[in-house]
C-alpha cells in the first residue's frame, strides 16, 4: 500500500500531515517550490525558501520516513516581474547541488502574460544547460487551456525531450493533448478546482496509465493531504487491479523522477 | 479521440449503485442554486458571464453526447491566443471567459 505524492507543499503543511500521511502509506513526496500565497518582498526570501526546501523539510519529512525531494525556481505568479525573477533565477544552480533536488519547477504561466513566459523560456533554459528534469504548473480555471498549449510550445522549442516534462494540473479538456504531444501529465486531486477522485479515475479509464501519475497539490489553500490515498481507494472500488493502481500511483513517479540521479528510493 | 465505450470497469447497474445517491445531491445542490439566484436582486440588467457560461454548460448535460466533462471545460476555457505583457491589475481566473456571453468561446 505504498504510494508517492509527487507533488505537494509541505512547507504549508502541519507535521501531523507528515504522520497521516506516513500512516497512509506515503514513502516519498516531491515538492515544488510555489507561490506562498503573497509575493516576496526580496530575492533573499526565495533563498530562505530554497533552504527551508533542501535542508528543513527533509529533515521533518524522515522522522515518519517519507524521503522529501524538491523542484525549485521562481513560480509564475511571481515571475510576471522579469528583472526580479532573473534575481532569484541565478540563485539556483548553487542550490542544484543539493541532494534532494530533482529538477525545475513548478514552472509555466498563471494569466499567460508575455513577462511570465519570458522567464518560463529561462527556466526551460537552465534545465537545458543544467540538464535538469521539468515540472510544470498550468494556470487555473478558464486560463488553462491556452497556458497549457503556450507551455508545450515553449518546451517544444527547446532541445528537452518531452518525456524529461511533466505538466501538472491536466483535465478532460488537456490531458489528451499533453499525452499525444510525448509529455508526462500530472492530475492533481483539489477540492473546488482540478480533478476529485472520482474524475482522476475516470481519466485513467480513457486515457491509460502511461505517462499519467495523481497528486494532492496540498497547500495552503482548502486541500487534502491524503487525497492521493483517497484517488487509491476510489479505483480499487471499481474493481481496477492492485497493479493498476500501483502503476499511477507508485511506479509511474518512480520512473518519471528515476531519471534524475538524485532520486532514489532507500530499501528498494 | 480513441473510442472510450465500455472502458469502466463496472456495469451500468454498479456505476449507479455506487454514485446515484451522491450525484443526486450534486443535482440538487445545483437546483438549489439556480433557484437561490433567482430570489436574489439583481445588481445590474446586464447578465453576469459566469452565469450565461453556467447555462450553457447545463444544455450540454442533457444533450446525449459522450465526453460531457471535456467539452463542459472547453466551454469554460478562454480561447483567444493573444498574450497581454503584464499580470499587473489583472483580476485571478473566475473560472469563466469573459467572452462566452458574445458566443466566441467556443
Ligand atoms: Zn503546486
Amino acid at each position: 500500500m505504498s504510494y508517492i505524492d509527487p507533488h505537494i507543499h509541505m512547507v504549508s503543511r502541519t507535521t501531523d500531515d507528515y504522520q497521516r500521511m506516513a500512516q497512509a502509506g506515503c514513502i516519498a513526496i516531491t515538492e515544488p517550490a510555489f507561490w506562498a500565497g503573497f509575493d516576496r518582498s526580496s530575492a533573499q526570501g526565495f533563498f530562505d525558501y530554497f533552504r527551508q526546501l533542501t535542508e528543513y523539510e527533509p529533515r521533518r519529512a524522515a522522522q515518519f520516513g517519507i524521503q522529501h525531494f524538491t523542484w525549485l525556481c521562481i513560480n509564475p505568479k511571481e515571475a510576471d516581474d522579469p528583472g526580479f525573477a532573473r534575481e532569484v533565477i541565478s540563485l539556483i544552480p548553487d542550490f542544484l547541488k543539493c541532494g534532494n533536488v530533482l529538477g525545475i519547477g513548478e514552472i509555466g504561466l498563471n494569466k499567460n502574460t508575455k513577462n511570465e513566459l519570458i522567464i518560463l523560456e529561462e527556466h526551460i533554459a537552465l534545465a537545458e544547460q543544467t540538464n535538469q528534469l521539468v515540472l510544470v504548473h498550468t494556470p487555473h480555471l478558464e486560463d488553462k487551456l491556452k497556458g497549457t498549449r503556450k507551455i508545450m510550445d515553449a518546451v517544444a522549442a527547446s532541445s528537452i525531450d518531452p518525456g524529461r516534462v511533466l505538466i501538472d494540473h491536466v483535465e478532460e479538456h488537456t490531458v489528451a493533448e499533453v499525452l499525444d504531444r510525448g509529455f508526462w501529465a500530472g492530475m492533481t486531486l483539489y477540492p473546488d478546482t482540478k480533478c476529485t477522485p472520482q474524475r482522476a479515475a475516470d481519466i485513467i479509464e480513457m486515457y491509460g496509465t502511461e505517462r499519467l501519475w495523481m497528486n494532492s497539490a496540498g497547500d495552503w489553500g482548502i486541500s487534502d493531504p491524503l487525497a492521493v490515498p483517497k484517488a487509491r481507494l476510489e479505483m480499487k472500488r471499481r474493481g481496477h487491479s492492485p497493479d493498476t493502481v500501483n502503476k499511477v500511483s507508485l511506479e509511474n513517479p518512480k520512473q518519471f523522477l528515476s531519471q534524475s540521479p538524485n532520486f532514489r528510493i532507500e530499501g528498494a | 479521440m480513441s473510442n472510450t465505450a465500455f472502458t469502466c470497469p463496472q456495469t451500468r447497474t454498479q456505476v449507479i449503485n455506487a454514485y446515484f445517491l451522491e450525484h443526486r445531491a450534486k443535482l440538487l445542490d445545483i437546483a438549489a442554486y439556480l433557484d437561490r439566484l433567482d430570489r436574489a436582486k439583481p445588481e445590474s440588467d446586464e447578465p453576469d458571464f459566469r452565469d450565461v457560461a453556467f447555462t450553457r454548460c447545463l444544455a450540454v448535460l442533457t444533450d446525449g453526447q459522450p465526453q460531457r466533462a471535456r467539452r463542459i471545460l472547453e466551454l469554460l476555457s478562454d480561447h483567444s491566443t493573444e498574450m497581454p505583457q503584464s499580470a499587473d491589475g489583472m483580476k485571478g481566473a473566475s473560472g469563466a471567459p469573459q467572452n462566452i456571453v458574445e458566443g466566441g468561446a467556443l
